[in-house]
Formats: C-alpha cells, structure tokens, sequence
C-alpha cells in the first residue's frame, strides 16, 4: 500500500462499498434466486453464476443477492425475485443464463420491471 | 474483473472461539465451497471477538444477518449446502432461547446481541482485523482527518472533556482533565501510552478489542498525540495475550506503510510513532507508574504519587496513560461529537462500558451497554440468567481484586461508577463474575487475598506483609480454625492496609474482604461460631447428609460419588458414610430433589435422630427464605 491522503481514504472507502453493504445490508437493490432442489435442478445455478458475473461486470456495489429455498411454483423454476427501495418485489420465472442479463440490465439499473418476463408483482399473502 | 461476492460468513477469530476450533471449521468452510462450486461468490472471512465466547465457534451471515453458534467441521456440509446454496437458516445449529428452545436465526433477535449498545465494539464481527482496509471502510481514521486537519489540540481536548469520557481501566479518572493537563505541561519530548497489561482474573474486555479492532485503538492514541502535541506512543500488552499482540503489530505495520503513523501522517506534517512493549504479566505492572518503570526496562513497581503522570512520567516526561477501552472510544467521540456521547449512559457516567461477563450464567461473553443499564438487565436479559435452574443468583464480583462483591438487593441499580462505589464495589476495567448459592463468600474473599498477596509487588509494607496475614487469616476460618474477633481484626488490617499502601492496588486490596464482610457478615460468622460452611465449599466445615423423607432412592448420588461413600438399596432412602466422605460437594450438585443437605461439622458425629430434625428444619428454612423472597 502506497501512503495515504485523506481523499484516498475516502477512495478506499468507496473501493469497499460493496463489502459494507453487504454486511451492514443497506442496498439500492436486492435480488433473491430460488435454489430450491427444484430451482437447481431447473438451472437455478447456472441463473445465479451468470447474474453475478453481471454485477460485477456492471460495477454497482450496492446490490444484495441472496438464496431462498423453493418458492412453491416448482413448474415455473428458476425463479428470481428483484426488490427495489419503495417498489412491490417483481417475480421473474422460467429463467436461463441470456433471460437474467437482461432482466437485471433492464429492471436494476434502468429501473424498469421486465413485463415479458414478469410472473407477478408484490408477495404472497402472509397470514 | 474481480468476481462480486454475495455473501460475507463472519466466522469468529477471537481468543475463546479459536480454542473451540475456528481454523478446523475455517478450512472445512472453504473445502465445502469449493464442492458446492460458490467459492468466488461467497466468502469466509475471520473477524474479532463477536462476544458471544459461550457458544464459540460461532459466525454471523451477511446479508442475512443468520447467527450459527456451536459450529463443527462435521456440521459444514450440512450448513453450506441448506443455508450458503439454498439460502434456508441450518435449524441445528441457530440460536434457541434457553426456556423455550425455539430456533431464533437472526442476529438482532436474539436477547444476548439486542440489549447491547455498540460504540468500543461496533465493528466487531463486522470487519476482518487483519485488514486495514475493512476499518477504513467502516469510517475509520475519519476522526484522525478531522482532528488533523479541522481541530487544534485545545478543540480535540475540549471534546473529549465535553465528553464526560472517564478512565476506562478502573478509576475512572476523567479522560479529558488528563490530556488537559499533558497539552498545557511544556517538554521536548512526550509520551502517549496505552495500558493494555489486563490483569484482573476473569476480564478479558481489552483482549477483545485488541484483538478485534486493533486500528480503533491505534487511531485513538495518535488522536492522543494530536491533542496533547506527543509523537511516540506505548502500547503496553501482557505476553499472555499473543493474538492481541499479533493482530496489533499487523495493525501498526500496515498503518507505516499507509503513511498514518511515521513522518508526515496523511501529507498533514504531523509525526507519531507507535510500537508495542511486551509485559512479563506481572498484575502490578497494570498500576500507571509501575508500568511506566517497566517500558523503562526496571523492574515495575509503583512510584509515591507525588506529581502526576501527565507532569513526569515515562522517562520523567510528561505522559499521558490511557486504558484500551478509554481510547478506542475516542475515534468515535472526536466523530460525532461531545453531545451524541453524552446522550449515553449518565450525566456523570457518559458513555457505554464493556463488560467481561463470565460465572454460573448461561451466555459468558462479552457485553457493551450504556452506563445506566442496570445489573439485573446484563445478568438476567444479556446474561440469560442462572445456568443450573436449582440454584439462585447470590452475588456479582465487580472490579476483580479492588472490587467487590454485589447482593441481589442492589441488582437494580446502574453500573455507574458513583452507584456501584456505593455498594461496595467499583466497576474496574469491566470484569463481572456471576456468583450462584453454591458459592461460599468466605472462600471468594480467601480467593482474591490469594491473589493480591501472591501478585503484591513487595515495595511497600502494608500491602506485601497486611495482605499475607489476612490471607493467612481466612485460611483459618476456612479450615476450621476461626476464633471469635477476627472479624474484626480483618476489617481493622484493612484499614491500615487501606491507609497505608503506595499505589492503588494495595489501597484497594482488602476490598473483596470488606464488601463480603459488609454484605454476608452471618457467612463469616457461621464459619467462625457454628463451624459451618452453608454453601459446603470449605471441606473441614460441613457434613453432607441425606434427608429420609426426601430421598427418592434413585441412586444417581450413589453412582456420582467418587469414594463410594453413599450406600443404600433402590427406591429406599441412601445413606453418606461420613468416615468415607470426602466433602466434594458431588452428591449436593448430582441430587434433583435437593434431598442432601449441608449441615455444620458438628453433624458427623451427632446421632441419626439429631440428624434428620436438623435437616428437616433446613429445609423449612429454606422454604421460608423463599417465601420471604416472593
């Protein structure tokens, strides 16, 4: 490590953003896939590795992903759920490697839920 | 392309976690990653103590925030294949509550985390030690930039003052008043030193924050240089604590190549050199003057305090001593002001303290709460109360050797330094020893006598000789040999031994006797009148005896005792031979019925009929003091 200033205290700051939201879970968005048996065994794996290559290529750090067992709708797997701050979760089904970069690309970081894609909007009733 | 990692598991680097096997279950982790294929997008990472040492090993998961405890490289499998790739909280090893044994996953809901308030420890489990980068992130050596760049020296003191910080280590001597004192005094050379020689048993608060954020406690000594315009400091650690010495020498070596200690700290012009000096761990050297003989390389003994520290202290410059915990508050303090730490704690306690909760309770950790938390809250909501359900809380130790011990019927009051002076003990560095009936006080008191005498460091006379005669003296009334007046012989030794000792672990010395003689007074009688231990620890003082009427006949005494000196046929009351007993308390802690009752020594020679009146009156004595209790 080269001496520091202390604006490049603030760079190393920024540098490890990700890692602070990931521990302090303050996200600009989250996304869940379903790594049920089900999930897996539709691909769900496959799903997850291309969507992290997707972030990182993307540079955002404030994102969290995270696994979940299976969601109940086994037919439709692999099923990812994006949440983003003061919007209902937007469901995606029936996923593959291509479908994820581009429901990421589109809902993420442009901010738009992928209606093609989209099984439902909002959770399930939780009583 | 660095590849993004989605999940961070917080296994725990501590001292006690590590003895449980943190590496084993480090290497089975990242072995079962690497089958599962998610190595580069989950990682383990090792942090500080996270304080929870009972349950050790134990790990958070970011962003889940899941708390596992009691993990085995044979559970790894299980764990990274529900919890890491299917994203389901492992049942088996998450947190149940001790009554209700229902699994409770996350970190923020379990009892022991939720009623702690984070300042020293707030990145503990939250960053990896060994990385400077984790502490910077967490917004550290932010404080040394404003202190460098927007504070004089007067502003920095004048906050920690504000503050209303006070000594950390036991005194309580306000922070702020010291560094006042070492920025005004003119020299050509100063010193900043940090007393990390931890000495009292059963503490381990300033280990923990050594151990776990190291950079925290190094920002708050150059602050200290800052402030009181000093460019080298000590840190004094024992040798006995070779984590802390390791992760701190990590520490200072990334903060030379960073340029944040050496010449010309942040291009700002200011200089501070930092290194470590290893004690022998000798207790004494815990004291500020004889600690400072010791860097010197003399044999560490107390000084006359005849001028301060601050005045003429390390090589006879002027040095300003601050405890671990007293600096790794500071970073924080000069961050966001006198007033957000006001707003903890007190008006004359300001601030959070940490305790090194340990003892017959069931979650032995390490615990942060604000000054004005009561003892009940941190024993029974933190500490989650008594650890054998058949027995009741009886004392809390608080302070170590120049403490003493609490009674429950000062368990609701604050630990602020005035309150807890107020019933007899002090709050010290933080060491809190929970204290079941099973412990007899007397013993207690022989304990730390034991200690002070063996640790006194023999420069003065009333200290090196009055703490030997005591200890000799509760060796007495323990063995049986008590007379009628040592009492109060004890409390006068006390008092001279009190009144004439050099420093101020000889002054507190006789403290453990006096707050036991102050709060179980009929204890010591009992041992020294009736010739009875109640609570069946001094050996020569009780008989252990079986109550018929009680007695289930279900053996489990018989089968427990060692000199199989319990006789008896099933389902019919049993029966201690007293020539064969050994008085090792095994039967007592093995009967569910309470059926074995703990007479005075005169017992094992009464008669059969003597015996079983005396046990029966016991046992209403006891259901009376119950009663009375409700």
């Amino acid at each position: 490590m080269t001496r520091l200033t202390i604006a490049e205290l603030q760079t190393i700051r920024d540098k490890n953003r990700a890692t602070f939201t990931l521990r302090k879970g303050e996200c600009k968005a989250r996304v869940t896939v379903h790594m049920g048996t089900c999930g897996i065994a539709a691909g769900a794996r496959s799903v997850m590795t291309s969507l992290m290559n997707e972030i990182a290529l993307s540079g955002r750090e404030d994102i969290i992903v995270k696994t979940s067992g299976c969601g109940g709708l086994c037919a439709r797997e692999p099923i990812t759920v994006i949440e983003l701050p003061d919007q209902p979760p937007v469901i995606y089904g029936d996923l593959n490697e291509e479908k994820i970069k581009e429901i990421f690309r589109e809902h993420v970081i442009r901010g738009n839920p992928a209606g093609e894609y989209a099984l439902a909007l909002g959770s399930e009733t939780i009583f | 392309m660095e590849t993004a990692v989605r999940t961070h598991a917080m296994l725990c680097g501590g001292t006690g976690c590590m003895a449980s096997g943190t590496m084993k279950v480090k290497a089975a982790m990242e072995d079962e990653f690497k089958k599962k294929g998610i190595q580069d997008e989950a990682k383990v990472v090792l942090s500080g103590c996270n304080g929870f040492c009972a349950k050790g090993p134990v790990m958070a998961v970011y962003p889940d925030e899941t708390f596992y405890q009691d993990i085995t490289p044979a559970d790894v499998p299980g764990l990274v294949e529900e919890h890491f790739l299917k994203g389901r909280p492992y049942q088996k090893l998450t947190f149940k509550e001790h009554e209700k044994k229902v699994a409770i996953p996350s970190i923020h809901d379990i009892p022991f985390f939720k009623h702690q308030v984070l300042v020293v420890l707030k990145n503990k489990g939250l960053i990896d030690p060994e990385r400077i980068e984790d502490y910077i992130m967490m917004d550290g050596y932010k404080a040394l930039s404003k202190a460098l760049t927007l504070m004089k020296s007067e502003e920095i003191v004048k906050v920690v003052s504000d503050s209303g910080l006070r000594g950390r280590g036991g005194a309580g001597f306000p922070t702020g008043k010291k560094w006042e004192l070492g920025l005004k005094i003119r020299a050509d050379k100063k010193f900043v030193v940090c007393n990390g020689d931890e000495g009292d048993p059963g503490a381990f608060m300033d280990r923990s924050v050594m151990e776990a954020d190291p950079h925290a406690v190094i920002e708050g000594m150059i602050i200290c240089g800052v402030a009181t315009e000093s460019h080298k400091g000590y840190i004094y650690v024992r040798a006995e604590y070779p984590l802390a010495v390791k992760r701190l020498q990590i520490a200072i070596d990334q903060c030379y190549e960073a340029g944040l200690l050496g010449k010309n700290i942040l291009s700002t012009g200011f200089d501070f050199d930092l290194e470590i000096y290893q004690g022998a761990g000798a207790f004494v050297c815990g004291e500020a003057t004889a600690l400072m003989r010791s860097v010197e390389g003399k044999r560490g003994m107390p000084r006359p305090k005849l001028w301060r520290s601050a005045v003429k202290g390390l090589w006879d410059k002027p040095t300003v001593l601050n405890n671990v915990e007293t600096l790794a508050n500071i970073p924080q303090i000069v961050l966001n002001g006198a007033g957000w730490y006001r707003s903890l704690g007190t008006e004359k306690s300001a601030g959070t303290k940490v305790f090194a909760l340990t003892g017959a309770i069931n979650n032995v950790g390490l615990v942060e709460v604000p000054m004005d938390t009561s003892l009940r809250k941190i024993i029974f909501d933190i500490g989650g109360g008594m650890i054998n359900k058949r027995r009741k809380f009886k004392a809390v130790q608080l302070g170590g050797p120049s403490g003493g011990c609490i009674p429950e019927a000062y368990l609701d009051i604050p630990v602020t330094y005035e309150e807890i002076q107020k019933s007899g003990a002090i709050v010290g560095s933080g060491g809190m020893v929970v204290m079941d009936t099973s412990t007899c006080m007397v013993s207690t008191a022989k304990f730390f006598l034991d200690f002070t005498a063996d640790e006194s460091c023999g420069k003065c006379a009333p200290c090196r000789i009055g703490t030997k005669l005591m200890h000799d003296l509760l060796i007495d009334i323990c063995e049986g040999r008590g007379r009628e007046g040592d009492i109060e012989i004890l409390e006068e030794m006390s008092d001279t031994i009190i009144t004439a000792s050099l420093c101020g672990l000889g002054q507190s010395a006789p403290n453990p006797v006096l707050s036991t003689i102050r709060h179980f007074r009929h204890e010591y009688e009992s041992h020294i009148k009736d010739k009875w231990c109640t609570a069946g620890v001094c050996r020569d003082l009780c008989t252990f005896y079986i109550e018929e009427k009680i007695c289930k006949g279900c053996g489990a005494c018989m089968r427990a005792c060692p000199s199989k000196a319990i006789e008896g046929e099933k389902k019919k009351p049993h029966k201690i031979l007293q020539d064969a007993c050994l008085h090792c308390r095994t039967c007592v802690d093995t009967c569910k019925f309470d059926a074995i009752k703990i007479l005075p020594l005169s017992a094992r020679t009464a008669g059969e009929a003597d015996l079983q009146f005396l046990a029966g009156m016991m046992t209403e004595a006891t259901a009376g003091i119950e009663k009375a209790e409700v």
